[in-house]
Order: structure tokens, then C-alpha cells, then sequence
């Protein structure tokens, strides 16, 4: 009894915590909000259903390095190289990192 | 806690919920699972992208969707369908994912008044929604007589065809209709107004289309403005693909139309000259959709103040309003924007009902144009919120390149049609 109780007790929280919707590990609210473009092009969590490159599964290193040579000029690009000069490095890594943990 | 029984326990929960009921707060436990009651009032680029992404990010949420369509047909790419190498039913989009895979309630009716006291918003239909929180997505309506003679009849005779549906198949009909030789006109209003670019790539459209079926025929634009939106691409472009067909009047030059003469299939200029077109396509003033002008959402302008951390209001409470109707500072009235601002309103909804803290978002708007089929160009910005409202990023954004070759085009069409097919499947698909 006293285990159901303390099991019951855990769903209690887990569903409480579940109602306030913490942000999980590493999704803060800004690297959410500096993601909100992205997906318009590259598809609803990175997965493109057309032309537009998907970022779905790239790592984070990855996304990151390919941002800073498009805002070099140091990768063939239409629009990203444009896009891409508007970041601060924090930016680029926080845009990667959420990208790579959070679009599933 | 190991002191209570497993009956004691329900006791609490229950006793928990009938206080929360009692006082009537929102409370979770009143309204079983719910956290609060979106609204959202109309189904295009911006408010089909919220009512979606607030399912997405918090099912606990209920969300209406109010649209008086059971589909939506979307502006951009209604160009292709004008020039008649797309089919109307490729830019239709229904409701349904929006409703069985993502749990959004869709109200097919008109809101036909917002009581932001009550928090409530009465439909055509008789229905009431509560809301505690709403958004407002209405889009533009066109200011019927800004130009005289110019209503929503005489859009029978010269159609619009800026909002997509009947009136682009009805440019389509008479662009087939005319004779090899016959001029279109079309005249272009002042700034701000829907899609920027949008009429000067229709123009290229309907010379891809006359250029292969009736190559003797003219375009004529009259514009109510001495500049647009990437113009030098533009004009290169018309140029290149289609000498001498198209000839623009800017506004200093007399190019801006006052009056229309619909049985004559004419319009006349602020110096009274006046222009006989085979086809005339009238593209007028805009304001903001009508629910937000008739709820206290616009100002003298006609467009909706926003908060630009948040799109609220800055006119109502609980009240966001997002795309084409806002005044957002340095961005345009595009799709692209209206889908970056849904999502924005909904984590801005989403972080109020969860007493969460909402930081300063950047956007992106990308746009692409195409001057024919293998023929695109673009303008990218990054916009940041600053005490001086929306504004572009310095050193970043801008069209493409001037001097690009023909690949680089190419490739710029390829990749409209891929931001066409991930725009609307972020919007409108499972």
C-alpha cells in the first residue's frame, strides 16, 4: 500500500509538472523563439518535404559550422548566407543546439 | 503523505477540484485538462500556423478555429495559376490535419463582433466562443471607392484577383479571352499593402503567358508609388525575358489611378489621362480585415498596433493580432511573416496561460519571385525587436545578387517551390 501510494503520488507530480510545461534541458525560451523562421523554410521540425534542404538529424556541430561559413561567405549559397549574417555567434550555437536536441 | 489512505488521497483531489470549481477560477482541475481557451479568428498563413502550433507546443490548450471556408486558397503561387502553369486545386488547403491530427475545434462561420470586456466573440452563425485568450488573423479588405468607381462589382468586370479563389480564375479567363495584341493593365496601389513584390511578378506571369500565346500584347503598370519592392531584379528580369512588353508608370510620371470606368474596361490617372485596357486588373488600397477594424484593433490607419515582443494588441487585452492586418515596423505584409508571427503569438499565448517569461523574438522573412518558371529571385531579412519597433538587421538581408548567372536563377526557382511545399505543409499539413 504505501508503495502504490507513493507511486500514485509520483503520477500526481509528474502530471502537475506536465501541466506547467517546464521548458526541458537546453530549450530556453530564446533559442525557441530564434527557431521559429527556420522551420518555415526547412520544414516542421527540420523535415522538408521539397527542395529546401532538411535539417532534420544534422548535429549541432554541424548546423553551427555551416552557419558561420555562410555568414563568411565561404559556402555556395542563394539565401542563407544573407540570412546568416543577422546571428551573433551565441546565436548560431543556441539556433544549433535547438535545432539538434528539440526538432524530432 | 505515507499517513493517508489511497481513498483519503482521491478525497483531496476531489475536494481540490470543487474549490477550484466553487470560485470559478481557471483553474486546471475545474476545467479537467484544460489550461485556456484560444480563439483564433481566421484560417490563412498566420492564424492556420498558430491555432496548429499552440496544439503543438501545449495540448492542455483548447483551440477554436474560426474560418468561414472549408478551404483556403493562397496567394502566393497564384501568380503561376494566373499564367496557367498551376492548377487552382495545388494552392488549395483544407482544415482537416489541422482537426484530426492536431485536436483544433474548426468553427466554419464569420466573427461577426469581439466583446473583449467579456472576453467573448459572436459569430455570424449565433454562436458565442469564450476566449481567454484570442487571436486575431484577419488578413486585408480592400477599400472599396478609394479609388472611384472601384467597389466590389465593378471587381466582376476588373478583377483584383489579391485574394485567390474566383477572382484568379477570373484574371485567368479573360487573359485566355483576349486577342494577341490587346493591352492589360493593371494598376498598383501606395504603400502598405499585401505582398510587396506581388504585382510586379504578376506582371512577369502574364507576359510568360502572353509571350507564348499572344506575343503582340502589352503590359501596363500604373503605380501609385516612384519604387518597389526589388525593383532592379525585377526590371532586369522583364527586360531579359520579355523585351518591351512591359512598361511601368511610377507615380511621378502620372501612374497613379483615381477613378475607374468599369463598362469601358478604362481607369484615368490623378492628371485625368486615361488608359483603355483588353483586361484590367485593379489591385486597390487596403486595410485591415474587418473584424479587426470593427473591434478597436486598428488605428486611424486602418492597420492593428502591436506590441512587437508579443503581437498583443496594443489596443485590446488578450487580444494578439498577426500577419497581413498589423503594423509590424520593417516587415512586409508576406506569408513568410505572417507564418513567423503565428508562431510567435502562439508561444507568446502558450507562455501567458503557462505563467511563463516571453523574450524578445528575431524573425525571418524570405520571399521569392519568380520572373518565369526557371527564374527566381529573393529577398531575405533577419528582423530585431528594438525601442524603435521591428527593424531589419544592419549588415544582413537584402535580394539576390544582380549580376547572377542563369544557374543561380535556377536555382533560386527551385527553391521557391520548395519554400511553397514546406510553407504549407508547416501550416496547413499533419
Amino acid at each position: 500500500m504505501p508503495r502504490l501510494l507513493a507511486t500514485m503520488a509520483a503520477c500526481a507530480i509528474a502530471v502537475i509538472s506536465v501541466l506547467h510545461a517546464a521548458p526541458a534541458p537546453g530549450q530556453t525560451a530564446s533559442a525557441q523563439l530564434l527557431t521559429l523562421s527556420c522551420s518555415g523554410c526547412h520544414g516542421a521540425n527540420g523535415r522538408s518535404p521539397g527542395q529546401m534542404p532538411p535539417l532534420y538529424g544534422r548535429s549541432a556541430e554541424m548546423i553551427a559550422q555551416a552557419l558561420r561559413e555562410f555568414r563568411a561567405d565561404q559556402r555556395a549559397a542563394t539565401v542563407m548566407n544573407r540570412i546568416a549574417k543577422g546571428y551573433t555567434d551565441a546565436e548560431i550555437d543556441a539556433v544549433a543546439r535547438e535545432i539538434a536536441t528539440t526538432w524530432r | 503523505m505515507s499517513t493517508l489512505s489511497r481513498r483519503d488521497f482521491a478525497k483531496f483531489i476531489a475536494a481540490g477540484a470543487a474549490a477550484g470549481a466553487a470560485i470559478g477560477a481557471p483553474s486546471v482541475w475545474a476545467q479537467g485538462r484544460t489550461r485556456g481557451r484560444v480563439v483564433v479568428i481566421g484560417g490563412g498563413w498566420g492564424g492556420a500556423t498558430a491555432a496548429k502550433k499552440i496544439r503543438q507546443m501545449d495540448r492542455a490548450i483548447q483551440v477554436t478555429l474560426v474560418e468561414p471556408s472549408a478551404s483556403f486558397v493562397t496567394c502566393p503561387f497564384s501568380n503561376y495559376v494566373i499564367a496557367g502553369w498551376r492548377q487552382i486545386n495545388q494552392i488549395t488547403h483544407n482544415y482537416n490535419a489541422l482537426a484530426s491530427r492536431h485536436g483544433v475545434t474548426v468553427v466554419r462561420d464569420t466573427a461577426q463582433a469581439i466583446d473583449g470586456a467579456a472576453k467573448r466573440v459572436r459569430l455570424a452563425g449565433g454562436r458565442t466562443l469564450n476566449y481567454d485568450k484570442l487571436i486575431v488573423a484577419p488578413g486585408i479588405d480592400f477599400r472599396w471607392g478609394a479609388i472611384e468607381g472601384y467597389d466590389e462589382r465593378a471587381s466582376e468586370k476588373m478583377p483584383h484577383a489579391w485574394k485567390a479563389g474566383p477572382q484568379t480564375l477570373l484574371l485567368r479567363r479573360q487573359l485566355e479571352a483576349m486577342a494577341d495584341g490587346g493591352l492589360v493593365i493593371m494598376t498598383v496601389p501606395a504603400n502598405p499593402f499585401r505582398c510587396p513584390p506581388g504585382p510586379y511578378e504578376r506582371a512577369a506571369q502574364i507576359a510568360y503567358y502572353l509571350k507564348q500565346r499572344k506575343p503582340r500584347s502589352k503590359i501596363l503598370i500604373l503605380d501609385a508609388k516612384d519604387a518597389f519592392s526589388k525593383q532592379g531584379l525585377f526590371q532586369d528580369g522583364w527586360q531579359s525575358q520579355y523585351p518591351g512588353m512591359i512598361e511601368w508608370v511610377p507615380l511621378s510620371r502620372d501612374g497613379a489611378v483615381t477613378k475607374v470606368m468599369p463598362n469601358e474596361l478604362t481607369v484615368e490617372t490623378q492628371l485625368g489621362e486615361k488608359h483603355r485596357g483588353a483586361v484590367v486588373n485593379v489591385i486597390p488600397p487596403q486595410f485591415a480585415g474587418r473584424i479587426a477594424r470593427d473591434s478597436g484593433l486598428a488605428n486611424a490607419s486602418g492597420w492593428c498596433p502591436v506590441n512587437p515582443a508579443t503581437f498583443e494588441s496594443t489596443q485590446a487585452q488578450n487580444v494578439h493580432v498577426i500577419g497581413d492586418a498589423t503594423i509590424a515596423g520593417a516587415m512586409p505584409k508576406s506569408g513568410f511573416a505572417a507564418n513567423s508571427q503565428g508562431k510567435l503569438a502562439a508561444l507568446a499565448v502558450v507562455n501567458a496561460l503557462n505563467a511563463r517569461p516571453h523574450a524578445a523574438p528575431t524573425f525571418v522573412n524570405t520571399c521569392y519571385s519568380l520572373i518565369a518558371p526557371e527564374y527566381g529571385i529573393s529577398v531575405a531579412d533577419v528582423f530585431r525587436v528594438t525601442d524603435a519597433g521591428i527593424v531589419a538587421a544592419p549588415n544582413a538581408g537584402g535580394v539576390s545578387p544582380r549580376q547572377a548567372d542563369a544557374a543561380f536563377r535556377r536555382s533560386e526557382a527551385q527553391y521557391a517551390l520548395g519554400w511553397y511545399a514546406s510553407m504549407t505543409q508547416d501550416i496547413w499539413g499533419a
